[in-house]
């Protein structure tokens, strides 16, 4: 569904993505995890075409979305829908304005059918009543909700999640889970998320993969992951301040500070 | 010698800084025309948003009303004050009129108006789009397929481009009305005097050259706010930047274009 070929991006003289390659076959759920800074972000927002790479390619449903222009690639973008970290409502709208934005914008409906077929959304992530409300008066947990309601309103094939649990308390955060999960019963969608909680990475992937400095260090199953030969691998998922990529980010900061 | 290297080595220091200052202005430059461009390429085509442009006038013109139409009054009722000041050391008090009236349409309704704007909305747009960055928003945008240039600066551009004009013939009606109202009660002049001094000599020349002006400042306002904005980085922060620098920057424009577009237009 999803195939990613010697992706690269810099900024500035910042070499963020050092050639990532990753497939994604169709119905799977596949979960990024890596370290803050490690590029997840910058990851997950080529797959949709908000950046753009400086080489490599990106292949969404067999179509090089990386060589089209601004309105192609919005018909492209029509495949997706994405879960933000903050949620990214946007606070001059609704609730349900927010979950219908889409639907105004891409279908022909009338608002009285977008708040009825908002409301459906809602219901979906659990939420009744809310449809009148301002973004700013949910709770986090609410608003990531809301989030993912608007990300699944025009029926996407594919659902982006940018750290889903972030920011949640862990009961709020697994209801989270939850929700990625029976969306993927539900509508039958491939999904990508990224993550540094392993407690949310392991409940909902099928594979995860590690990126680390800009390339992928492994792809596994979660079980593959939990045996891990890969001393980085291994020290990341077990969360401990000693190991390899310690030592890394201590060189790192040697060489920095030397200069 | 070691002294001759180090010297060396801070003019080689301060060129680089410069350099790196003027690289980064010019291509600050070129992102500006680049988004106005991109701009233009999306006003043209389908769907409009009719909403949000009409949302945006309301920002940009009718709530701006009252604070333009203060400083217009009063810079009217102080330009009578001081040209008769001097137009009666050589008795041309007649002319207060004239003064009053090519001063206000041609350079300070315009001028002034934008410069308000400018504090007023041009700072609440880079503010708004901003946030909308930082948290975000925009690259929703960009999810939900839908262009957040056409979505968010399109609108901005026309309200700005619409607006400044007609608040400037606003700013230069009550402009002329707050002169005659002081010429009239404090400094004893003749009303249909006053009135005729003011249409004899106002051209139709003065009024749109300034109508010209308002609407280049209120591209450059709407401009620089949503640049400012749209690519605001760096948080809360970012945002006030952005918002300081939008003013700072739309106001030195408007000045300097105003200077250009007098020589060029007369």
């Amino acid at each position: 569904m999803i195939k990613i070929v010697e992706l690269k991006k810099s900024f500035r003289n910042n070499q963020v993505l050092q050639g990532v390659d990753l497939e994604i076959q169709e119905g799977e759920s596949m979960v990024v995890i890596g370290g803050s800074g490690s590029g997840k972000s910058v990851l997950i927002k080529h797959i949709i075409g908000i950046l753009r790479p400086d080489t490599g390619r990106i292949y969404v449903a067999g179509e090089d979305i990386t060589q089209l222009n601004e309105q192609d690639l919005n018909s492209v973008r029509k495949k997706f829908g994405m879960l933000f970290q903050a949620a990214a409502l946007f606070d001059s709208l609704s609730v349900w304005e927010n979950v219908g934005f889409g639907l105004k914008q891409h279908t022909g409906l009338s608002d009285q059918e977008i708040r009825e077929k908002a409301r459906e959304k809602l219901a979906m992530v659990g939420l009744y009543d809310v449809e009148d409300l301002r973004p700013s008066e949910l709770s986090g947990g609410m608003q990531k909700r809301v989030g993912l309601a608007r990300a699944i309103a025009l029926e996407p094939q594919i659902l982006l999640y940018d750290e889903p649990t972030t920011g949640l308390d862990p009961i709020n955060a697994d209801m989270i889970n939850n929700l990625i999960i029976g969306m993927r019963e539900k509508l039958n969608v491939t999904s990508v998320a990224i993550t540094h909680d392993m407690v949310s990475a392991y409940k909902i992937a099928d594979r995860i993969a590690m990126l680390y400095k800009g390339k992928i260090l492994q792809v596994g199953t979660p079980r593959e992951i939990q045996n891990t030969d890969n001393p980085f691998v291994r020290q990341f998922i077990s969360g401990s301040a000693v190991g390899p990529i310690t030592e890394d980010l201590e060189k790192e900061l040697m060489e920095r500070s030397a200069k | 010698m070691e002294l001759k290297g180090q010297g060396a080595g801070y003019v080689t220091d301060l060129l680089e800084v410069l350099g790196d200052w003027i690289m980064e202005g010019i291509e600050e430059i070129g992102k500006v025309i680049l988004l106005f461009f991109k701009a233009l390429v999306w006003a043209f085509q389908p769907p409009f948003f009719l909403r949000n442009t009409i949302k945006q006038m309301l920002e940009v013109g009718v709530h701006s009303i009252p604070v333009v139409l203060i400083t217009a009054t009063f810079t009217g009722m102080v330009l009578a004050l001081q040209t008769h000041t001097g137009f009666q050391r050589f008795n041309a008090e007649s002319l207060v009129g004239t003064v009053v009236a090519l001063s206000m349409t041609r350079e300070l309704g315009p001028v002034l108006t934008g410069l308000i704007v400018a504090g007023r909305a041009g700072s609440a747009m880079a503010a708004e789009l901003g946030t909308m960055r930082v948290t975000e928003q925009i690259d929703a945008l960009y999810t939900l397929a839908t262009n957040p240039i056409k979505y968010l600066v399109v609108p901005r551009l026309i309200a700005g481009l619409v607006m400044l004009p007609v608040m400037t013939v606003l700013s230069d009606i009550v402009g002329i009305y707050g002169g005659l109202f002081v010429s009239v009660t404090i400094l004893d002049a003749n009303r249909t005097v006053y009135l005729r001094r003011t249409w004899d000599y106002l051209t139709f020349n003065d009024i749109y050259s300034g109508l010209l002006k308002a609407a280049v400042f209120g591209l450059i306002i709407s401009l620089i706010g949503c640049y400012k904005g749209f690519y605001t980085q760096g948080g809360a922060e970012g945002v006030g930047k952005a918002t300081t620098g939008s003013v700072v920057i739309s106001s030195m424009l408007i000045l300097i274009s105003d200077y250009f577009l007098t020589a060029i237009l007369f």
